[in-house]
């Protein structure tokens, strides 16, 4: 029997293992995930808990019915990775030998990396959004909340769903203004890059939604440390605030750390056409676990899926790998007020506008406010549940498409 | 497309000053728009913190951010912003000649 490994069962390695299972010959190939945690987490949701919109049991899964019964689930913690023996060390000491493997493991937050971040003030006047517990305790803060200086600040890139953070304060704004205290609360957004919105196009077409919902932005801040009242960049700048919504440092799984795998975030050294690992045979990485130069999303991880998939088949069976991973991203980006902006994008062309899926007709709209964009998103959830885990085939090109995007006049 | 002269040579810009191509960098270039951005003089910190710039970004398709930088180039972040005053993502690159640290919107 041949083993393909996957660590991870978040989005990617969920998605893979459900439809790899169905590819491999049975009676030759066992497909075996491992991943401690017992729910799975739909991560997108996240964005609207704090603001009282789900309910946390709306948004998780018990693992077991997320993946396929023919694939093993080992509800363990991995150790490491032994390359070298074709192995994987559990934290039981079970090693579990692959011809196979594919890291999925993710990225996670670190507030530890930023000095002063997990202080006293933490949970109590600093939140992250980007766990459960985080959300939920945001949740509380915002309800309790009755003006003041309400700061988000993401502290360094990559993070995932880079767009979250500034969904977040269109959120904000909505939610402060629906409670009756929007005037006593002043919003700002500090990024360490150059602008809330960094890409030429996205910039002119965009920036007015700052100046709409009275948002201001602090630029190139680059947090040093936080105290319980500001935020202080390396070059001694000082934000101060009274709620802060942190998007911590990210990094790749412990594990990925302690077997001298990845870069200085743990996230792994990646082929950004392949997916294969740099410098390792027969190993793969999908989602936020890699390197490559694209947007930490799902639906980043459901597009290399594609790629990966067709990869895992090429190896299995001593074949040249495809090289067909474009970088292609694809994200709703709520703006508030029920609308949303859709995004299409990869390595090399930026976002742009136009209608999407069907050129011309849409019925979405590229980088411009609609209700039905906002509509998608809603109805993504179902979508994830019903369709992209349990390896479904979803209506929707793994590669960009130029079609029906609006290009910039060439120079 | 713009077209700016830096250290004697011609070379494509984008709205931001930032070059358009990364082979039409010299030191020369580095050094002239080093003069611009207000570093007058490029010591060998900051020639390492560029020349890791340079070779990262051809390997890594995007420019690296400060954490890299410093992980890589063998500066400390205190150095990387006394070498490149505010904002060192973004001064590296516009010195380096390679894009600037950019999201996905």
């Amino acid at each position: 029997m041949k083993h393909l490994l996957i660590l991870g069962a978040g989005t990617a390695g969920t998605m893979v293992a459900n439809r790899m299972v169905k590819k491999l010959p049975q009676k030759e190939w066992q497909v075996t995930v491992v991943d401690p945690d017992t729910t799975h987490l739909y991560q997108p949701g996240l964005l609207f808990l704090p603001f009282g919109n789900h309910e946390e049991s709306e948004l998780v899964r018990p693992r077991a019915a997320t993946l396929d019964d023919r694939v093993e689930w080992k509800q363990r913690t991995v150790l490491e990775i032994d390359s070298q023996a074709r192995s994987v060390v559990l934290d039981d000491g079970e090693r579990l030998a692959y011809d196979l493997l594919v890291i999925a493991s993710g990225s996670r937050i670190r507030p530890d990396l930023t000095e002063g971040l997990l202080g006293d003030a933490w949970q109590r006047s600093v939140f992250d959004f980007y766990t459960l517990d985080g959300a939920v305790k945001l949740r509380d803060a915002l309800a309790k909340f009755r003006g003041g200086k309400l700061v988000i600040n993401l502290v360094e890139l990559p993070i995932k769903c880079p767009v979250a953070p500034l969904e977040f304060a269109f959120l904000a704004d909505e939610f402060f203004v629906r409670q009756g205290i929007r005037d006593e609360v002043e919003l700002t957004y500090v990024t360490p890059l150059d602008g809330a919105f960094t890409k030429p196009i996205a910039s002119k077409r965009l920036g007015h939604l700052l100046h709409e919902k009275n948002v201001k932005v602090e630029t190139e801040f680059a947090v040093g440390s936080v105290t319980d009242h500001e935020l202080v960049s390396f070059d001694e700048r000082r934000v101060p605030f009274d709620l802060l919504v942190t998007i911590p440092t990210h990094t790749g799984a412990a594990f990925v750390e302690r077997s001298g795998l990845g870069n200085e975030l743990a996230f792994i050294p990646t082929d950004k056409h392949s997916l294969a690992a740099k410098g390792l045979d027969n190993v793969f990485v999908v989602g936020d676990a890699t390197d490559v130069p694209a947007s930490k999303a799902g639906s980043v991880a459901h597009f290399e899926a594609e790629t990966l998939i067709e990869n895992l088949e090429r190896a299995a069976t001593g074949r040249a790998l495809a090289s067909t991973f474009d970088g292609h991203a694809n994200c709703f980006v709520e703006t508030g007020g029920g609308k949303a902006l859709l995004i299409d994008f990869n390595y090399d062309v930026e976002p742009l506008p136009g209608k999407y899926p069907l050129p011309g007709l849409g019925p979405f709209s590229l980088l411009e406010e609609s209700k039905l964009n906002h509509q998608g998103k809603l109805a993504f959830r179902w979508i994830y549940w019903n369709g992209l885990l349990p390896g479904k085939p979803i209506p929707v090109p793994a590669q960009m498409s130029l079609a029906g995007k609006e290009q910039p006049d060439a120079p | 497309m713009a077209t700016k002269t830096y250290g004697g040579v011609a070379v494509e810009v984008d709205d931001e000053g930032f070059l358009k191509k990364a082979a039409e960098w010299t030191p020369e270039v580095a050094k002239a728009i080093a003069a611009e951005v207000g570093i007058p003089t490029l010591t060998d910190k900051h020639w390492k913190v560029l020349e890791f710039a340079r070779t990262d970004t051809a390997s890594q398709g995007q420019s690296p951010g400060p954490r890299r930088i410093v992980a890589s180039a063998g500066v400390s972040m205190k150095e990387l912003y006394e070498l490149f005053p505010k904002g060192p993502g973004k001064l590296v690159a516009r010195v380096a000649g390679v894009p600037k640290p950019k999201a996905c919107l």
